[in-house]
Parts: C-alpha cells; structure tokens; sequence
C-alpha cells in the first residue's frame, strides 16, 4: 500500500514539474518570438500574390501585367532615402541592362507621405520624370505590399521569376556589396542571380542584408 | 606679427578643445567587434542611427538621457553613424557638436553590410534605427529593431543591471 502510493506520489510530482516545465518553455518560447523584429513575409520559394498599384503615369500596375516577362526586379525603394539614393542609378541600370532581356524593373515606394514629405505621389512623380526612370514608380498608399513581401527598408530588392504565370521569389536582398561606392563593388548580387535565372540555373546566393532606411509604418 | 602667431595658436588650441570633446571616429567592423566581445561588467547600448533617418534622430534624447541616468552604473552609450564615410566632417560631426552630444560616437565605414548584420544580431533586417543592448559578464544580450523610448529603454536595460 505504501509502495503505491509513494509510486502515486512520485507520478503527481513528475507530472508537476513536466507541466512547469512545459509552462516555462511556452514562455519563453513566445518571448522568443515577440523579440522578433522582423515581419514575415514571402520566403525563398513562396508564390507571390497578385498586387495592383498607382504609378506615377497615372495607370495602374499589377504583377500579372508582367506575364509575358522572364522575371521581375522588384525593388522597394523611396524618394528621401540616402541609401536609396545611392542605388538610385544603379537601379536604373539594371532595368537598363535586362529590360531587353524581358526582366524588368519595378519599383515600389511604401513609404508613408507623411513622415518625409519627399516620399509623398507628387514628388514621386517629379523624382521619375526627372531622372528618366525607364520603369514604374508604384505608390503602395496601404503598405499592404511590402507587408506582404516582408520589405523593411529601402533599398529592399526581390527578384521573381515567371514559372509559368505564377511569380516566385528567387532572390530577396541588396543590389550589391558597396552602398557607398559603386566603383569599389565586388559581388553584385542582383545581376549574378538575374543572369543564373535568364540561363536557367539556380540562383547561388539566394539572400543577403544591407544597412537601410526603415519603412516608415503609418500609424495602426 | 608675434601678436598675430599667439592668436593663431590660442585659437587652434581652443579649437582642438573643442574638437576633443565631441569627436566622431571613423572605425571598421573589427573594433565594433572588440566592443562586442570584451570581457567586461560594462553594460553597452549600441546604437545605429545616421544624421538624416528621423525616428533614429528623435530617439537620441533618449539614449542620451539614459547614458547620463545611468553612468555610476556602468552603462554606457555607444552612437553608431551610418552615415556615408565621404559625409563625416561636413554632415556627421557638425550635427554632433550642434546637438551637443556627449555619448561616444562611431562612424561605421564598413559598406559591405552583408557581412556584418547578422553577428550585430540575426534577426536584424537592416533597417535602422536598431538598437544592441550587451553585457558580456553577464551574457546577456537583446536586441530591437524598432523606435525606443525612454521608458522602454529604462525597462530594458534594468535586465541588466
């Protein structure tokens, strides 16, 4: 009788600690995931859902517009931004360079107008015409674009390739390895893995991080 | 033409004075690093921030009120610049010695990113303003890619104190 119940006893407290234990990792486990400061967005692979956008012509853009395209450069990109400033010409050289080869740019600006009035539609307009951009310039007014895609800063760049009709992300990160001088790049990621998927082979470096502006969130 | 040379020295003297107290050092990754691995009780809140991002602008009160709150505790504040290197004397100091900062400031000129973020902390994007909190001896270590405030940064470092 002692026996079972010093078993019986041994249980209670094995079952205790296994649920206090069980409580302790749950916890940390979401204190794990709410020090997460990145959303979630598409990952490598994932099939990108079909946007429609304001560009800075007066149309609008959607994704399935590039059907008939190898593939898309979308680069989430801004007016006041140092950092996409210093891209700004490189961006426009990769449309440059692959737009005859059916893998355009487009680029999308999800900032919020009302933080830095440079990123406002008008001066949106004023920056494309004034430079030549030879691409769109999509206004994402919801933020639901980039939120989708899991864009935080600008430059952001996500290169999707056309697998018959559905778009899939092959590359998420930065142009190149030099922000501050395009003469001093050695590894110019964008081009490599366009290039691999224009010759139908996997892209080797699939991403990669640059220091960049954060997307400023409107208010919830 | 003495009169004239004892000015010019006073006055290279007072400017060099001036230049000591609020200077901004060009560093590489590798000394972030030192900083990062030290053995040491010292508390680091490591910011970066650049002279044109604003809610990293408007967040520097606060890690400089914490800096001068918390000195006799061991906490110091570190101002990583991600400003461009070409920038440092006509943009990156002028805004230090203008806002009167007294943390220690950096300017990180290390442009290939890629190759440092993720030992920063691998959950950072890239954005900024983002902010490392680190004391080795304790091994504790927490990281934020967001806006702090205050409150927030008080109830943060309070962990590691």
């Amino acid at each position: 009788m002692s026996n079972i119940s010093t078993t019986m006893k041994n249980k209670f407290w094995l079952a205790l600690v296994a649920v206090l234990a069980l409580g302790t990792a749950t916890t940390l486990f979401f204190q794990q995931k709410k020090a997460q400061a990145s959303p979630s967005g598409y990952p490598i692979g994932a099939t990108v859902a079909d946007f429609k956008l304001q560009n800075v012509n007066g149309t609008s853009v959607s994704l399935s517009n590039y059907k008939d395209k190898k593939g898309v450069i979308v680069v989430f990109t801004c007016n006041h931004c140092p950092f996409a400033k210093a891209y700004e010409e490189r961006i426009m050289g990769l449309d440059k360079k692959y737009a005859s080869q059916n893998f355009p740019v487009l680029a999308i600006n999800s900032n919020d107008g009302a933080d830095y009035e440079e990123d406002s539609f008008d001066n949106m307009k004023k920056r494309a015409s004034e430079k030549g951009y030879t691409f769109p310039y999509l206004q994402d007014i919801t933020q639901a674009v980039a939120k989708a895609f899991g864009a935080t800063r600008t430059p952001h760049v996500f290169i999707l390739r056309n697998d018959g009709g559905k778009f899939t992300v092959q590359y998420i990160g930065t142009i190149d390895d030099n922000y501050q001088d395009p003469s001093s790049v050695t590894k110019r990621y964008v081009e490599d893995a366009v290039n691999n998927i224009l010759t139908g082979k996997p892209v080797v470096v699939t991403q990669t991080k640059a220091v960049g502006c954060a997307i400023g969130w409107k208010d919830a | 033409m003495k009169k004239i040379s004892w000015v010019l020295t006073l006055g290279l003297l007072i400017g060099q004075n001036s230049a000591w107290s609020q200077q901004v050092a060009m560093v590489k990754w590798s000394d972030v690093q030192k900083i990062l691995n030290q053995k040491s009780d010292t508390t680091y809140i490591v910011n970066f921030w650049a002279t044109w991002c604003k809610p990293c602008i408007a967040e520097l009160p606060s890690f400089e009120q914490v800096a001068q709150n918390y000195k006799d505790q061991n906490v110091r504040v570190l101002l990583i610049s991600m400003d461009f290197a070409k920038e440092l004397k006509t943009r990156v100091i002028p805004f230090v010695r203008q806002r009167k900062i007294k943390s220690r400031v950096w300017l990180l000129n290390e442009p290939d990113a890629n190759s440092w973020i993720d030992k920063i902390n691998s959950e950072w994007t890239g954005a900024i303003p983002a902010t490392l909190i680190v004391n080795n001896n304790k091994n504790k270590k927490v990281f934020f890619e967001q806006k702090l405030e205050y409150s927030r940064l008080v109830k943060e470092l309070t962990d590691f104190l």
